[in-house]
């Protein structure tokens, strides 16, 4: 059994709208695929198949094996969920929450206890196991949500925005967890935080308008970004003269000038994505310009989301 | 069926984890007494029976049962919860009945709370206490029957509102359907087989039936297909609009 998640062109209509169109992909154990998309791209609803609350249009889902339409109890035992909205019942506390669904994934006696305390031990819920969950805040729902879906130690894991409106602290503490468990669980999480993809996931889709634009990891996405192995260049003075004869050099495409963090600069783009630090290098030492500062930029996410979600039709 | 049940003890537990259900309970006890003392003049009939507090039983399910039932799907669909609650590896059967027998216990709790009518009955006079068992039990199968109805109608909404007053609306016209009211309105016109199946889908007929003493087979039967006729148009609600 090699893929964990087999989505197989998956379709779900609401009424004349196409949610998700014919949407194929596979998760593999140990892989952490990472859904990017813009609202309303239809990742929520794709998840929202995959865990059998709503029925496709046409297509399946296959989750170790189990057809969620055909089989839809075998393949939810298989899956932790955690929705994007509510985590859990709100007039319930979080041990009370926690139990019920622990008795509901049939654990009863001691092994409910401790796997009920392996998930509150993971995810840190100790301080607030007697409180209400709508008394929670923000975080701490979030991590009830996170308990629940481990709590079976499922095979499969499904995370809808699992850091959103979350504080940097609660955000790496999530991401930490979801990294430990990777290496024997398929999961795939949605988010629109692309640093997120690059912190947790080995492998990024960017979905729009329900379609899959892009299938590869974050590192090959990034290749496909204007920014791959462009060469950020400062230079004390002025840059008129270097750019003059930076754009003589064969690798090189355009020049832009930048400003950021950094202060102010140039950015070589390459022609084609090739590696032309080199020949910016060697060019800067005969030269002898006097620089501040020089990196080659890895490629940037958003440069390549925006170009893929802003042109379905082309990037299809 | 292990799965129904941990529902079935989740929710009537949830019950007691808010106010709802002290305070539905002491409105059912408070209503039910003033109705049979004020309106159905117990002391003043002279009988040791429990007509005059069963014969409001209709009257009064139809205000508390929707208040009851309006919460079960509409509740968990408002607050997202039913995402959560459908990806758990349960049946649609199991979760729906789990949620109505919960309800169903509940309001069976609070009916069996009104004992010390019978105790007061038992000490005034002496009553046929089988006819008493006959007419608790009717009115529990007519509880059962309210609350079906209102759980299939709370599945359609995500408003609790909108939930009581559909569900008042459909049980109070199963309520009067067998009244001299509504028959004579429809004799005038209507064909003759209508007009009898109008009247034998009457909650009140039916009940009324229990309340001489018997349990006719067709009373009980009445009552528990229209439960398993609501519940069943439950699971279909449930499915078709969970996604809204």
């Amino acid at each position: 059994m090699d893929a964990m998640i087999e989505v197989r062109r998956l379709t779900r209509r609401f009424g004349p709208v196409t949610a998700v169109d014919d949407v194929s992909f596979s998760v593999r154990r140990g892989e952490v695929l990472g859904f990017l998309g813009p609202n309303g791209a239809g990742k929520s609803t794709t998840m929202k198949v995959i865990t059998g609350f709503l029925a496709p249009s046409s297509g399946t889902v296959v989750v170790c094996g189990a057809d969620i339409v055909n089989d839809p109890i075998a393949a939810k035992r298989h899956i932790g969920y955690l929705p994007e909205g509510a985590a859990g019942y709100p007039d319930m506390t979080t041990l009370g929450f926690l139990r019920f669904i622990a008795r509901i994934r049939g654990f009863d006696g001691a092994e409910a206890k401790s796997r009920i305390d392996l998930a509150i031990q993971r995810t840190s819920l100790q301080g607030v196991l007697q409180q209400p969950i709508e008394t929670l805040s923000k975080g701490f729902k979030c991590r009830v949500g996170l308990a629940q879906a481990l709590l079976h130690d499922p095979d499969v894991l499904i995370l809808d925005e699992p850091t959103d409106g979350l504080d940097p602290n609660q955000k790496h503490e999530v991401r930490t967890l979801i990294t430990e468990l990777a290496p024997t669980k398929a999961i795939i999480i949605s988010t629109h935080i692309l640093e997120e993809v690059e912190a947790v996931c080995t492998r990024a889709t960017i979905l729009a308008h329900g379609k899959l634009l892009a299938d590869g990891t974050p590192q090959e996405l990034e290749a496909r970004s204007r920014h791959h192995n462009a060469v950020r260049l400062s230079i004390a003075g002025s840059s008129d003269d270097a750019v003059t004869a930076l754009l003589r050099l064969p690798g090189v495409l355009s020049i832009e000038p930048v400003t950021d963090a950094e202060g102010a600069g140039i950015m070589i783009f390459p022609r084609d994505g090739r590696a032309i630090v080199g020949e910016v290098t060697d060019l800067v030492r005969t030269a002898g310009w006097p620089i501040t500062g020089l990196r080659v930029e890895r490629g940037r996410l958003d440069d390549v989301f925006r170009a893929v979600t802003a042109r379905p039709s082309a990037a299809a | 069926m292990r799965s129904t049940y941990v529902i079935f003890c989740r929710e009537l537990a949830s019950y007691f984890a808010t106010p709802l259900a002290y305070v539905f309970i002491v409105i059912f006890l408070v209503l039910a007494g003033s109705l049979t003392f004020f309106m159905g003049n117990f002391f003043d009939r002279g009988q040791d029976d429990l007509v005059a507090f069963f014969s409001f039983h209709p009257w009064l399910y139809l205000v508390l049962i929707p208040a009851l039932s309006m919460r079960l799907w509409a509740e968990e669909r408002k607050s997202g919860t039913i995402e959560l609650f459908l990806t758990l590896p349960v049946s649609m059967t199991a979760a729906v009945l789990g949620k109505f027998l919960a309800a169903w216990a509940f309001s069976g709790i609070a009916l069996a709370l009104t004992f010390p009518f019978w105790i007061t009955v038992n000490i005034f006079g002496h009553p046929d206490n089988g006819v008493i068992l006959a007419s608790y039990i009717g009115s529990l199968l007519m509880a059962g029957a309210y609350l079906a109805i209102g759980s299939a109608l709370s599945a359609l909404t995500k408003n609790q509102v909108i939930a009581f007053v559909l569900t008042a609306a459909v049980c109070f016209a199963f309520t009067v359907s067998g009244s001299t009211m509504v028959l004579g309105f429809l004799q005038g016109w209507a064909p003759a087989g209508l007009v009898e199946a109008v009247s034998s889908f009457s909650f009140f007929s039916h009940f009324s039936t229990i309340l001489r003493g018997v349990i006719d087979l067709r009373d009980a039967v009445f009552f528990l297909s229209v439960m398993a006729l609501f519940l069943y148009a439950n699971a279909v609600i449930v499915d078709l609009k969970k996604a809204d």
